[in-house]
């Protein structure tokens, strides 16, 4: 069972705060390879402020931060993309101007005698792309401007494939496609994961996240209430995680959610 | 820490058959010339025009020039056309690296006058010999470049702003240097040779059949390379008309600029002025520049989506300041080849309407004022536009008002087809 194997990205005991405001308190977050772990939680819950502290963005506090069971400093989004851990925002940071290839290599191009080598990204390209099925973008020198949400998010998660990425995190993917699109994007994290990198999908949207995730991390008022596989929780357990921070015999102790408050 | 190999995965993938729908348009074996053209005008319907406005209102202005002044087709006017350009075509190159990021450089003309200066006081006043005081006029550009590139990038005062205050600021400096009202000569004859002495004829033909072979070889090689290897290429028929196009222009060019000029018939003047292989050779390095380097992409990039090109990890304040260092030193060589053609810097030098036509000569050219959009090409095709202009109502002996209306009306028309074309361009989701 994929469970039963190392982590490959562990936060232990992270705590974060921005001034006198306590954010997150006392974290574990773990991600497996060939998993979908997705993080779940209401506004103001701390996603974003876990993804930024993964990605380097926010420096952690207090806490140990592991990559492959070794302990690893972060202090910048470089440190973290060395890792091979990649981050798609939800608004995505691709230049309209630009064709796809270009996008996908953009600021890491592939150079021969101090020119570009088009040959070559080009066919990497179409080789990442091809390995995750994509079947809607007709060709791969269009300019971004003239593609779908879709087809964009499909770019954005395609660069991570083309990185030989580890751990990708997803930030709302879906948040603004409608139902093709959605599908198209959920069926690309499941075959993401199906290569063996380690996706974190963060969602507002229940149905996705039971779809594609295999554990489900819920956050609750900076604290993870619950981290669970996918296949042991109902959906409504889900909403309560989220809401009220436990369900049943899952979550906060009833004083700690309190505490929290 | 683990070592990550920065070796995309995607070159081990085996390669599957592919569907239909998988890159069609790249794996199709070749498009018909037809096609190709059918979706050439589907483009330029969609708004991305590029040059062709500039092309097709360059031969309108040749009809009506030609056929209000018979002067005007003449080999002689031609030849002088081609030196008025100049100075034009290379501020529009400069201006095009500031403008790819979106922004302007409104001193780039008197940054050109002051560089022009300093060329001319070393020559006059130390006595330099002509190369060392053009690298002088240079590093002089290269100087106000750095410093309104760290302004804007550092500081984040609109680049409408710095150079605004450069512009009045540069103005003061000429004065000082020159002295009020006053000018300074330019004898050195190699630098008045920049644009009144002419390649020989035989050394001409040689350039422009060189430059020909060479280019139609590349883009045959290119063609080979990239059908051989399955990516995406455009259609033979394409290829071919883009090379004989090519060819017609620059073996045009040479063939009128080899007629006998001169109006006296007991002196010869025949051949190239040296400006034209000037600008050729700046072309040619400027699109290998912006095409063929990461440097060149990255600028395309921070054009495009500032955030985007920071998030992978291009330094934006670095592109930014590198453009504007680049702009005004290619601004003190158009400076230096105004002076050439004048024979003298004046406290004018590079101010009045010598900005606004370079930026007009790069928007007319096809270069958006939004950023991200074009190429050293759109420089040399709105230069010959502006300096047609300024030319044939030169000839008609109209006053000058009527100059800087035309002019005007003609910036502005671009600047109206640049914005209507972007407006077209997300509404149909072409690039």
């Amino acid at each position: 069972m994929a469970s039963s194997t190392e982590p490959i990205l562990e936060l232990q005991g992270v705590n974060k705060s921005f001034g006198v405001v306590h954010v997150l308190h006392d974290i574990d977050f773990r991600v497996y390879p060939g998993e979908v772990t997705a993080l779940v939680g209401d506004n103001g819950a701390g996603k974003s402020t876990l993804v930024k502290a993964i990605a380097g963005i926010h420096p952690i506090d207090t806490g140990t931060y592991l990559f492959e069971g070794a302990p690893v400093t972060v202090h910048r989004p470089n440190d973290v993309s060395a890792l091979g851990v990649e981050v798609v925002y939800q608004d995505l940071a691709l230049c309209d101007n630009l064709d796809i290839v270009e996008n996908m290599f953009l600021g890491r191009e592939l150079k021969n005698r101090g020119m570009l080598d088009e040959a070559r990204m080009e066919t990497m390209a179409r080789d990442a792309l091809k390995s995750l099925s994509v079947r809607t973008v007709t060709s791969v020198r269009q300019t971004v401007s003239s593609l779908s949400g879709g087809q964009r998010q499909t770019v954005a998660i395609a660069k991570s494939v083309l990185w030989n990425s580890k751990v990708v995190l997803l930030d709302e993917p879906t948040a603004a496609l409608g139902v093709a699109q959605t599908r198209q994007v959920i069926d690309l994290v499941r075959r993401l994961a199906d290569q063996g990198v380690g996706v974190v999908l963060i969602s507002h949207n229940m149905v996705d996240v039971f779809e594609v995730a295999d554990r489900i991390c819920a956050l609750y008022l900076g604290r993870v209430a619950a981290d669970v596989k996918a296949a042991d929780v109902t959906h409504s357990q889900v909403v309560e995680l989220i809401t009220a921070g436990r369900s049943g015999s899952l979550g906060l102790a009833p004083a700690e959610a309190a505490e929290s408050m | 820490m683990t070592a990550v190999s920065s070796r995309p995965r995607g070159s081990s993938q085996p390669k599957g058959a592919l569907a239909e729908s998988d890159f069609a348009a790249d794996s199709r074996p070749d498009e018909a010339f037809g096609e190709a053209v059918r979706s050439y005008l589907r483009r330029v319907r969609g708004g991305d025009m590029g040059s062709l406005p500039a092309v097709l209102g360059l031969i309108v202005l040749f009809v009506v020039f030609g056929l209000a002044n018979d002067r005007f087709m003449s080999a002689l006017n031609l030849a002088n056309l081609v030196t008025q350009a100049g100075s034009i075509c290379v501020l529009a190159m400069g201006l095009i690296f500031v403008l790819l990021l979106g922004d302007i450089d409104l001193s780039a003309g008197v940054a050109g006058g002051v560089s022009a200066c300093v060329m001319a006081l070393t020559i006059v006043d130390a006595g330099w010999p002509w190369w060392s005081a053009m690298a002088a006029g240079i590093a002089a550009g290269a100087l106000i470049g750095v410093l309104i590139g760290v302004l804007r990038a550092k500081l984040g005062i609109p680049s409408f702003v710095v150079t605004l205050a450069f512009f009045l600021g540069l103005q003061g400096v000429t004065l000082k240097l020159i002295g009020e009202g006053g000018s300074v000569r330019v004898d050195d004859p190699v630098i008045r040779g920049i644009t009144i002495n002419n390649l020989s004829v035989a050394a001409g033909w040689i350039i422009a059949l060189a430059v020909v072979v060479g280019f139609g070889v590349l883009e045959g090689y290119r063609y080979r390379n990239k059908k051989a290897l399955g990516l995406a290429h455009p259609p033979l028929g394409v290829v071919v008309a883009r090379v004989i196009g090519v060819a017609a222009v620059i073996l045009g060019v040479t063939y009128v600029m080899s007629v006998n000029r001169s109006v006296n018939p007991n002196v010869e003047i025949r051949g190239i002025p040296y400006v034209l292989p000037l600008i050729l050779v700046l072309v040619i390095v400027m699109t290998v520049v912006l095409k063929r380097t990461s440097y060149g992409r990255h600028i395309y990039a921070v054009g495009g989506n500032a955030e985007a090109a920071r998030r992978a990890g291009i330094s934006v304040d670095r592109i930014r300041v590198s453009v504007f260092i680049l702009c005004s030193s290619l601004a003190a060589l158009s400076g230096i080849i105004a002076a050439s053609y004048a024979g003298k810097v004046s406290a004018s030098s590079g101010a009045g309407n010598t900005l606004l036509y370079a930026v007009g000569a790069a928007v007319i050219g096809g270069t958006s004022l939004f950023g991200g959009k074009g190429r050293a090409i759109d420089a040399v095709i709105g230069g010959v536009v502006v300096a047609t202009i300024a030319n044939g109502l030169g000839l008609l002996n109209q006053s000058s008002y009527i100059n800087f209306l035309v002019t005007g009306g003609v910036l502005l028309l671009a600047a109206s087809v640049d914005a209507i074309s972007r407006r077209r361009r997300s509404s149909t989701g072409l690039g």
